[in-house]
């Protein structure tokens, strides 16, 4: 299992990770390493199995629909490197 | 002062042979002379820590102490502290300063710690040598040419090198357990749920699962019993009684059934640690332990599957550092596309991209029934095969890691042959089930570390069968010679 360098740039874009050319033939080298070792689980026929994503198959916990939280937008805001008035600031998405 | 139990230090604290505010100065102290070579603790709280270590101090005085009162404690960097840095060992998150604190921190703040700082980790958790930091590796107090393994590599060393007598780890497909292992001390995975996972940064949220590691399993029982409980902050925390576990301690062994995976001994198995195993077991059976080959069939799958869950689950946590809401911002971004990509790109480091980029793909069209689903359908047959065993025996008895500490550097151009140092301790993660590493012995000068795993909500076995094996061994209270330490800058 390899990938192709055009794969790696999808996967990097579906990510949105920046990716240098120059690290493209190496993590496309390392990607395919661990797709080969992943591959293994093709040798198990899975038909029927029923999929586990829970360790304890418990459902989600559901609580009553009530206000519990205060908003604090000062001080979760003040870790942002661009606010104006309460409003997170990015580049221009519309011309 | 430093090599007491948390019970003996406890005892002293009350008798006043020593403040928690004089223990507190002198753990700086000692952290100043060993931390250097280390790299163990990467952000000190020497302030609030005295703070508290007076608040600790005043709370034993008037009669209102708890067993961990004034007690010092680092927590990984992967629990959210308010007020002070929370880096989850990350570029990301250099600069970032929770707003809150983690209900694990709460808790033992509560039982009236003293948090002296945050331990080193890699970098989000990913990894298993502390390599992948982006405050640089940990150096295993054992030999400082080799890691300390990871994740919770800060939190083993630490308390390896006595820099304080408990840490906070996490472990999500070993990051307790093989540290603990390659450092010589004791950590301890809880059962899946068990403890709250709130404010703790998320790495893959259904393996997920915070722990204590100390010196031996009486003070990781002391720990867990804080740490431990239901929190409705979290939707996966289980709402069920907490056990007395220090009270659990000291019960016989004999008539204890335990399974020893005939996959966990094979092939891959350095027979030097093998030979330390072998001692242990023998010195468990002496104690009464019955011990009998078990299979777990599915072991081979162990790897692979936790390669696809784990990174899918990572892939769609970490998407939430965008560079705009907190965390790294690149600098004078073309557009919004752009201050994604290179937030992230510059933000994290080689492994994160690497495991984000693997999730990415099993996740993305086209891929998903082969990679997510088909992991999904094999997570199920290993939990059924450790349902199946634990029909039979009581406990499973393993090698927590294939080797002893490995030299830095070592793996690092392989991330494959990185992965397999937690060929071992994974299956626990994919199960939901507890497990535990205690000391067994040394291979070659080199600490080695025995698991036991255990059925659903059975800590307190977990506990008290190392504690009873602690009590006719001494290999948790070996410690490194300190002057190649502070000498090994």
């Amino acid at each position: 299992m390899s990938l192709s360098a055009d794969e790696v740039r999808r996967v990097a874009h579906l990510a949105r990770l920046g990716i240098d050319d120059s690290e493209v033939a190496a993590t496309a080298e390392q990607l395919g390493r661990i797709l080969q070792l992943v591959e293994q689980m093709s040798a198990v026929d899975t038909a029927g199995i029923a999929p586990l994503a829970h360790p304890l198959e418990t459902s989600q916990r559901l609580r009553p629909d009530e206000v519990t939280e205060v908003v604090q937008r000062e001080a979760v805001q003040g870790l942002s490197g661009a606010t104006e008035n309460g409003l997170y600031l990015v580049p221009r998405v519309i011309g | 002062m430093f090599d007491l139990s948390l019970t003996e230090t406890a005892a002293a604290l009350r008798a006043r042979t020593f403040s928690s505010e004089e223990l507190t100065r002198e753990s700086f102290q000692r952290i100043a002379r060993l931390n250097p070579a280390l790299n163990a603790m990467i952000t000190p709280a020497e302030e609030s820590a005295l703070a508290a270590a007076r608040a600790a101090d005043a709370r034993i005085a008037a009669g209102d102490a708890v067993a961990l009162t004034g007690i010092p404690l680092l927590h990984k960097d992967i629990f959210c502290t308010r007020g002070l840095r929370t880096s989850c060992g990350s570029r990301m998150l250099d600069n970032f300063i929770a707003p809150y604190d983690a209900t694990v921190v709460t808790r033992l703040a509560e039982a009236g710690m003293v948090t002296l700082g945050k331990a080193n980790m890699d970098e989000f958790a990913m990894g298993s040598s502390n390599e992948t930091s982006f405050y640089g590796p940990v150096k295993n107090p054992w030999d400082l040419e080799r890691v300390p393994g990871g994740s919770s590599g800060g939190s083993a060393a630490a308390v390896a090198a006595g820099l304080v007598p408990a840490a906070t780890g996490t472990d999500t497909g070993g990051s307790i357990r093989q540290p603990a292992a390659l450092c010589g001390i004791t950590g301890l995975k809880p059962t899946y749920g068990r403890v709250s996972r709130w404010g703790m940064i998320a790495f893959a949220s259904s393996l997920d699962q915070a722990g204590p590691m100390a010196r031996s399993a009486a003070d990781a029982a002391l720990l867990l019993q804080a740490m431990a409980g239901f929190d409705p902050r979290d939707s996966t925390s289980v709402d069920q009684p907490v056990p007395d576990y220090f009270s659990g301690l000291g019960q016989a062994l004999r008539g204890l059934r335990v399974g020893l995976p005939k996959e966990y001994f094979g092939e891959g198995l350095d027979p030097a640690v093998a030979r330390v195993l072998e001692g242990a077991i023998e010195e468990y059976r002496r104690l009464g332990v019955e011990f009998v080959e078990i299979s777990l069939p599915n072991s081979g799958l162990v790897v692979p599957v936790y390669y696809v869950v784990a990174p899918a689950e990572c892939s769609s946590n970490l998407s939430r550092f965008d560079g705009v809401r907190y965390g790294y911002r690149a600098d004078s971004p073309v557009d919004l596309e752009d201050l994604y990509t290179r937030s992230r790109g510059e933000g994290f480091g080689a492994e994160v991209k690497r495991r984000i980029m693997t999730g990415t793909y099993a996740l993305s069209a086209g891929y998903y029934d082969a990679y997510y689903l088909k992991a999904q359908q094999l997570r199920r047959l290993i939990r059924d095969d450790f349902q199946r065993v634990f029909e039979d025996v009581d406990l499973i008895a393993s090698p927590t890691a294939p080797s002893t500490a490995f030299r830095l550097g070592e793996k690092q151009q392989d991330p494959v042959a990185m992965y397999l140092s937690d060929i071992y301790t994974i299956a626990a993660n994919l199960a939901g089930l507890p497990a535990l590493s205690h000391p067994a012995g040394f291979a070659d000068g080199l600490p080695v570390g025995l698991q036991l795993i255990g059925p659903h909500f059975d800590e307190g076995r977990l506990l008290n069968v190392a504690h009873a094996y602690q009590q006719v061994t001494d290999w948790h209270l070996r410690r490194p010679p300190e002057t190649a330490i502070a000498d090994g800058v």
